[in-house]
C-alpha cells in the first residue's frame, strides 16, 4: 500500500519525503485547497522544486485542489489545476465538478484523484466522476466501515485511498457548513474549518480557561490543563440536560492495527493527515508508519512503530472511527 | 416541472421541502392532508432525505400524501436521500430513479440513474458555481435548491449564467449545515446507530444543542446537524427576481406551516410589507430565533439587513 503523506510547507515536503513516504500531498498558497491557512501551503516556484526533491527521492507529489470553485471566479481554480500540471504534478486532487471537468479537458496526462471533500462513499458515486472525468482514485469519506470498504473495491474499478492517521473529521467531509454557520468561513468556500482569525481564549470567574469560536464557548479547560484548539465538532455541548463531547472526544484518527485489514479490503494507499503541523511531526509520523508498513509487509514485529505512533496523537487518545462498526 | 423563461411579471412560487425529522406516519399524513387543503404553496418535496433507516416507517405514507397532494393541484417532487450507504438504500435510490415522479437528487449517486431526464439537484449537493450547473444542466437539471451557505451574490452570478436552470431559495427553517455517518441522537442517548430504538422521533424539529455558556447553538437531527436559529430570506418579489430567483422553499416545521406559508405568500404578493411579515413570523412558535446572515455572506447564524 501507498503511504501518502502531507506537507504544508516545502521543508514538511523535505522531511516527508526523507522519511520514507510514497507520495505527498500538498497545496497553493489561497483558497483553492482545503488548508488555507496563513503561512502555509506553496507558490508555484515552491511547489516546481519540491516536486523535484520528491522525484529525487523516488515519491510522487499530489496537489490537492479541493476547495468549490467561486462563483463567476471559477478561473482562480482552473489556473491552479494548469499551474499543478506545469509543475510536474503527478496528480491532482479535486472534489469540484468545475475543476474535475477542466482537468479532465486540458491535462489529460495528469491523474485526477477524487478528494474526500467529494464526498462520495457508493459505487454508484464512484463510478459517475471515473466515467466522466477519467478519475483514477478515491480518496474515501470517513463514513465507511472496513467491511463496506471491502464490498466498495468489489464494485468499482478505481483506486481507493483512506484516512488512517491524524485529526478526525466526523462530519461527512464537502458536506460541512458548521464552521461557516459560526464564523462565516467555510471548507467548502474558504478552504478552512473553525478558523484561527475567530478564536478567542478567556477565563471565567473561576479560573477556567474557556475557548471560543465566532463568540460561542465551546470548550473549557482546568487551570493549568492544555487547552485544545476549539474545533467545532470536537467542542463540548449542551443537549438534553448533559453536558460532554457531543460531536466527538478530541481523539485523534489512528487505523494502525487496522493496516492489515485495509489491505485485504484492498485499499491502495494511506493517507496520514496533518498539513499544519511541522516537520518533526512529519519526519516522526511518516518514519513510524513506513517502519511499520515495512515491517508489516516482511513479516517482521511491528510493535515498536506503533509505540512510536502513540506519541503523536492528540491528548495521546485514539479511535479507528467509523472504520469499526462499534464506533460510537 | 419544466425550465421556461419568465417574464418579471411571473409570481414567485413557494415549495414546501422534504420533512427533514422523523415525524410518525399519522404525523406526516396529517401534515400534507392540511398543506393540500390550505397552504398556499405551489410544490411540495417529500421523501426520506436523512436516514434511510427511517424509510420502512414513512415510506407507506407517501403514496396517499403524492395523491392528496397532486388532486390539490401541488406539483409533487420526490426528494431522495443525501448519504446513501448501504445495498439496501442504493437499490431504493435506483427503483426510485424509475418512478413517473418528478425528483430532487441530494447525492451525486443519483446522477447517473437520473442522467437524461428531468431532475432538481437538493441543496446538499456540492453546486458552488456556474461551472458545475452547467455540468448537471446538460445531463438534465431543471431546477437547482443551492447550498444554505452560498450567499446572495453568488447565487445572482450563476443564475444569469445558466438562466436554463429555474434557482429555488432556501427561504426558511432550521438550516441542514452537516451530515455524518455517525447518528447524534443515539450517541447523545447513549445507543448505537445499529440499535438507535428511532429516538431521533422525540424532537420533532430536531434536538436542541447549547454551547457551554447556554447560547442556544445548533439542532442535531439523527445523522444530520442544523442551525437552532431560524432562517428566513425576507426578500421583496422585485428583489428576488432580480437575483434570478424563480421559488421559495419553506422547510417543514412543527410550527403551523399554513401561516408560514400564507405570511410569505402575502409578503410576496404585497399584501403585507416586511415590518408585518417579520412581526407575522415572530409571533409565531418558531424553533429558533430567526437569522439570515448567510444571504449577504456572513456566519450564518447572525441577523442582519440585506440591501435590497
Amino acid at each position: 500500500m501507498e503511504l501518502v503523506c502531507p506537507a504544508g510547507t516545502p521543508s514538511a515536503l523535505r522531511a516527508a519525503a526523507d522519511a520514507g513516504a510514497d507520495a505527498i500531498y500538498c497545496g497553493f498558497a489561497n483558497e483553492t485547497n482545503a488548508r488555507n491557512f496563513p503561512g502555509l501551503n506553496f507558490s508555484a516556484d515552491e511547489l516546481s522544486e519540491g516536486v523535484a526533491h520528491a522525484h529525487r527521492k523516488g515519491a510522487k507529489v499530489l496537489v490537492a485542489i479541493n476547495t468549490f470553485a467561486r462563483a463567476g471566479d471559477v478561473g482562480l481554480w482552473k489556473h491552479a489545476v494548469d499551474d499543478a500540471a506545469a509543475c510536474g504534478a503527478d496528480a491532482i486532487i479535486a472534489a469540484d465538478i468545475a475543476v474535475l471537468d477542466h482537468a479532465a479537458a486540458n491535462h489529460p496526462g495528469t491523474r485526477l484523484h477524487l478528494s474526500v471533500q467529494a464526498a462520495a462513499n457508493t459505487p454508484e458515486a464512484i463510478r459517475f466522476y471515473a466515467e466522466a472525468f477519467g478519475v483514477k482514485r478515491v480518496v474515501l469519506p470517513r463514513v465507511l466501515t472496513v467491511p463496506e470498504i471491502a464490498a466498495l473495491n468489489r464494485e468499482i474499478d478505481v483506486e481507493t485511498e483512506v484516512f488512517v492517521f491524524g485529526g478526525l473529521c466526523v462530519m461527512t467531509e464537502g458536506r460541512c457548513a458548521l464552521s461557516s454557520y459560526a464564523t462565516g468561513k467555510s471548507p467548502n468556500l474558504t478552504g478552512v474549518c473553525s478558523p484561527p482569525d475567530h478564536v478567542d481564549y478567556r477565563e471565567d470567574e473561576n479560573g477556567q480557561l474557556l475557548a471560543r469560536l465566532g463568540g460561542y464557548t465551546i470548550d473549557r479547560f482546568e487551570s493549568g490543563q492544555a487547552a485544545g484548539y476549539p474545533t467545532l465538532c470536537k467542542g463540548q455541548f449542551s443537549a438534553r440536560g448533559q453536558t460532554g463531547y457531543l460531536f466527538e472526544d478530541p481523539v485523534s484518527l489512528n487505523a494502525f492495527e487496522l493496516l492489515d485489514d485495509l489491505a485485504k479490503a484492498g485499499v491502495t494507499a494511506l493517507k496520514i493527515e496533518g498539513r499544519q503541523r511541522g516537520k518533526a511531526y512529519i519526519a516522526g509520523v511518516v518514519g513510524a508508519f513506513r517502519r511499520a508498513l515495512d515491517s508489516l509487509e516482511s513479516g517482521g514485529d511491528a510493535g515498536p512503530a506503533i509505540a512510536a505512533l502513540n506519541a503523536f496523537s492528540e491528548g495521546g487518545r485514539q479511535t479507528s472511527g467509523s472504520y469499526k462498526k462499534t464506533w460510537r | 416541472m419544466s425550465a421556461t423563461e419568465h417574464s418579471l411579471s411571473t409570481p414567485l412560487e413557494l415549495s414546501l421541502g422534504p420533512c427533514l425529522f422523523n415525524w410518525s406516519a399519522e404525523r406526516l399524513l396529517e401534515f400534507y392532508r392540511r398543506i393540500a387543503a390550505e397552504a398556499p404553496v405551489d410544490r411540495v418535496y417529500l421523501g426520506e432525505v436523512v436516514c434511510g433507516k427511517r424509510m420502512p416507517f414513512n415510506d407507506p405514507v407517501w403514496p396517499e400524501a403524492i395523491d392528496i397532494l397532486e388532486k390539490a393541484g401541488k406539483d409533487v417532487v420526490l426528494s431522495t436521500l443525501a448519504q446513501p450507504v448501504n445495498k439496501r438504500e442504493r437499490q431504493i435510490l435506483r427503483e426510485q430513479a424509475g418512478y413517473d415522479l418528478a425528483i430532487e437528487i441530494n447525492d451525486m449517486s443519483m446522477l447517473p440513474a437520473c442522467s437524461g431526464r428531468e431532475f432538481a439537484a437538493g441543496p446538499l449537493l456540492n453546486v458552488y458555481n456556474e461551472a458545475t450547473l452547467a455540468f448537471l444542466a446538460e445531463r438534465g437539471a431543471v431546477a437547482w435548491c443551492p447550498p444554505v451557505e452560498l450567499p446572495l451574490d453568488a447565487i445572482q452570478k450563476i443564475a444569469a449564467l445558466v438562466p436554463q436552470v429555474e434557482v429555488e431559495l432556501f427561504a426558511f427553517g432550521r438550516l441542514p449545515l452537516a451530515l455524518s455517518s455517525r447518528c447524534y441522537h443515539a450517541r447523545a442517548h447513549g445507543l448505537r446507530k445499529d440499535s438507535c430504538q428511532f429516538v431521533c422521533d422525540q424532537d420533532p424539529d430536531g434536538m436542541d444543542v447549547a454551547t457551554l455558556d447556554g447560547r442556544s447553538f445548533l439542532a442535531a437531527n439523527g445523522i444530520q446537524t442544523l442551525s437552532d436559529a431560524c432562517h428566513f430570506a425576507g426578500l421583496a418579489s422585485g428583489h428576488l427576481q432580480a437575483l434570478g430567483v424563480r421559488r421559495l422553499r419553506l422547510s417543514p416545521h412543527t410550527v403551523d406551516m399554513v401561516e408560514v406559508s400564507g405570511l410569505f405568500r402575502r409578503f410576496l404578493d404585497g399584501a403585507i410589507d416586511a415590518e408585518e411579515f417579520e412581526t407575522g413570523l415572530g409571533a409565531l412558535d418558531l424553533p429558533g430565533p430567526l437569522c439570515n446572515a448567510y444571504l449577504s455572506g456572513e456566519a450564518g447564524w447572525k441577523r442582519t439587513v440585506i440591501p435590497a
